[in-house]
């Protein structure tokens, strides 16, 4: 069943427009990604979704709502956390959950979701006295307190420390597991890639490719690259004529052996075990959506 | 409703904690009362026998306590409230605009009575304060008085891009009001030209209606005020409405 569905969504500010026709559709309890760079289109399109622009043609449907015309019965099923947002500078941490708490017909207990989110020491605090990082998270808190059926999340882990950004794909990946439908954006490949079931890569209002990351990787045909540091002269033909290896670059004593598939690391250090070579700082570097998104926009600059 | 409740507690929660709002609804119309009252509050008020300056000052400073909030708090917290895209959270859960309102109005209403009270707790303590109107007709009057400028307020906070703009236009609408409405000075002693100007000002008539109440006269005797006012709330509140912007 659909939680999402969007057809040909169109949105224009002026002359320039930020969603150009995108169909596609999530399914319950999918955590689906919205990928691409600042001006791709990402928070328009979430926020047509969300109710909160007027979009200018296609059909979508949220919950089996019209979000442009559903109002407060789309907005109590939903859980919203907006790219920009803010809060009264004096009001509370306590006091802003308790309040948006207020506003829903049912609310979860948000006492052990901000200890999680660790902002349990600053319940007392006034939002304007929270790090950048704090208020971001008391947004996620207050995305969740009407224990939504599908959640928002705009660019979820903007201004967090990298260790804020693990708590928060653990929250995420709990989200799905307590049978939720998670929405989000981001501009982190890797936590796209970490995060999503299903990702859709957008530029320039379009939607480029759509699919679960490690068939857009595959899809791809994008290289594994063996990387090591020799000590020895090694022979570069022996390196190249491996199964899965294509071509082997050789600089100074940095060796990348370009091939395809899982088997070309162990093929690589077989060969070297074989030949007796001395080696050090031995990595293999997989494709990431990075790539993905690289290879992409790049043939649509071109194109 | 439970978010309405919730929402008017945390906004008179809020109210405590700004100090500008708390300064000029509770704190500063009374030192005007002690100055003021302390330098003509005695002297008798020739064409009312029985009552003195300081019974016409209460209403006076109670018009420009709603002045206050209306000119000042009104738009600044709401532009603020927009600028700051506050009011974008609040748009993305489900209620209202109406709700939001409501709870801020109810807020600022309810300070304005404290402000008033204070007003007169001062004025009986301190000063021998002489009454001749009905309660209830004179908390009429402060009713109508809010809702109108209160109106006005809402349509500069709409019709402001910026904060800044909303605080520039409510000091420009309030200061010259503070001075040629009878707030400070009665209308009735300044020259003509000056009267002519007040009578131009809403505020003047917000004046008129308190003290005449205040003083025991009939709403008949002040329907060239409950006229004004009441078109104000009336106009206002739709104007209010149709242009309010979330953001």
């Amino acid at each position: 069943m659909s939680v999402v569905e969007v057809r040909e969504l169109r949105k224009a500010y002026g002359p320039i427009v930020a969603v150009d026709g995108i169909s596609f559709s999530v399914a319950e309890n999918e955590v689906f990604g919205l990928v691409g760079p600042n001006g791709a289109g990402k928070t328009t399109t979430i926020e047509c979704l969300e109710g909160l622009r007027d979009r200018d043609g296609g059909e979508v449907s949220v919950l089996g709502l019209d979000p442009g015309d559903a109002g407060a019965d789309l907005r109590r099923r939903i859980g919203v956390q907006l790219q920009e947002s803010s809060l009264f500078d004096r009001i509370r941490v306590q006091e802003a959950l308790a309040l948006f708490a207020s506003f829903y017909p049912q609310s979860i207990d948000w006492h052990p979701l901000v200890a999680q989110l660790g902002l349990g020491e600053r319940l007392k605090a006034p939002f304007v006295k929270l790090s950048g990082g704090q208020k971001q998270r008391l947004f996620i808190a207050l995305a969740l307190v009407n224990d939504p059926e599908l959640v928002f999340l705009d660019e979820l882990s903007t201004g967090l420390d990298p260790q804020a950004r693990r708590t928060m794909w653990d929250l995420v990946r709990s989200l799905r597991d307590q049978g939720k439908t998670v929405f989000l954006s981001t501009h982190f490949m890797e936590e796209a890639e970490r995060l999503c079931d299903r990702v859709a890569i957008m530029d320039r209002g379009k939607i480029v490719a759509l699919d679960t990351p490690e068939n857009l990787i595959s899809d791809l045909g994008v290289e594994t690259r063996v990387v090591f540091t020799a000590e020895d002269t090694i022979d570069a033909k022996q390196l190249e004529s491996l199964a899965n290896a294509t071509r082997v670059e050789v600089s100074g004593d940095r060796v990348i052996v370009h091939g395809q598939g899982d088997r070309l690391v162990s093929e690589v250090v077989r060969a070297i075990e074989d030949h007796g070579w001395r080696f050090r700082d031995l990595r293999s570097e997989q494709p990431t959506l990075d790539d993905v998104f690289l290879a992409l926009t790049g043939r649509a600059l071109r194109e | 409703m439970r978010g309405m409740a919730q929402l008017i507690v945390v906004q008179f929660k809020l109210f405590y904690r700004e100090p500008a709002a708390f300064f000029f609804t509770l704190v500063f119309p009374v030192l005007l009362l002690v100055v003021f009252g302390s330098i003509f509050g005695d002297i008798e008020i020739e064409e009312l026998p029985g009552f003195k300056v300081v019974d016409a000052m209460i209403p006076a400073y109670t018009a420009l306590i709603i002045g206050s909030s209306a000119f000042m708090g009104i738009p600044n917290n709401t532009a603020s409230a927009r600028e700051t895209k506050v009011l974008r959270r609040f748009r993305a859960t489900p209620i209202s605009p109406i709700t939001y309102l409501t709870a801020e109005v109810v807020v600022f209403f309810g300070m304005n009575l404290v402000g008033m009270a204070l007003l007169i707790l001062v004025g009986i303590v301190v000063y021998d304060l002489s009454f001749g109107g009905f309660w209830l007709s004179v908390l009429g009057a402060f009713v109508l008085s809010t809702g109108a400028f209160f109106a006005v307020g809402y349509m500069v906070a709409s019709i402001s891009p910026t904060v800044r703009v909303a605080t520039v236009v409510g000091m420009v609408l309030f200061f010259p009001q503070i001075f040629l409405s009878g707030v400070m000075y009665p209308v009735q002693q300044m020259p003509a030209w000056m009267q002519q100007i007040s009578q131009a000002l809403p505020m003047t008539y917000a004046v008129e209606l308190l003290q005449g109440l205040w003083f025991g006269f009939g709403w008949e005797e002040r329907l060239d005020a409950v006229a004004i006012l009441g078109g104000m709330l009336v106009i206002g509140t739709a104007l209010a409405v149709k242009t309010f912007r979330w953001e």
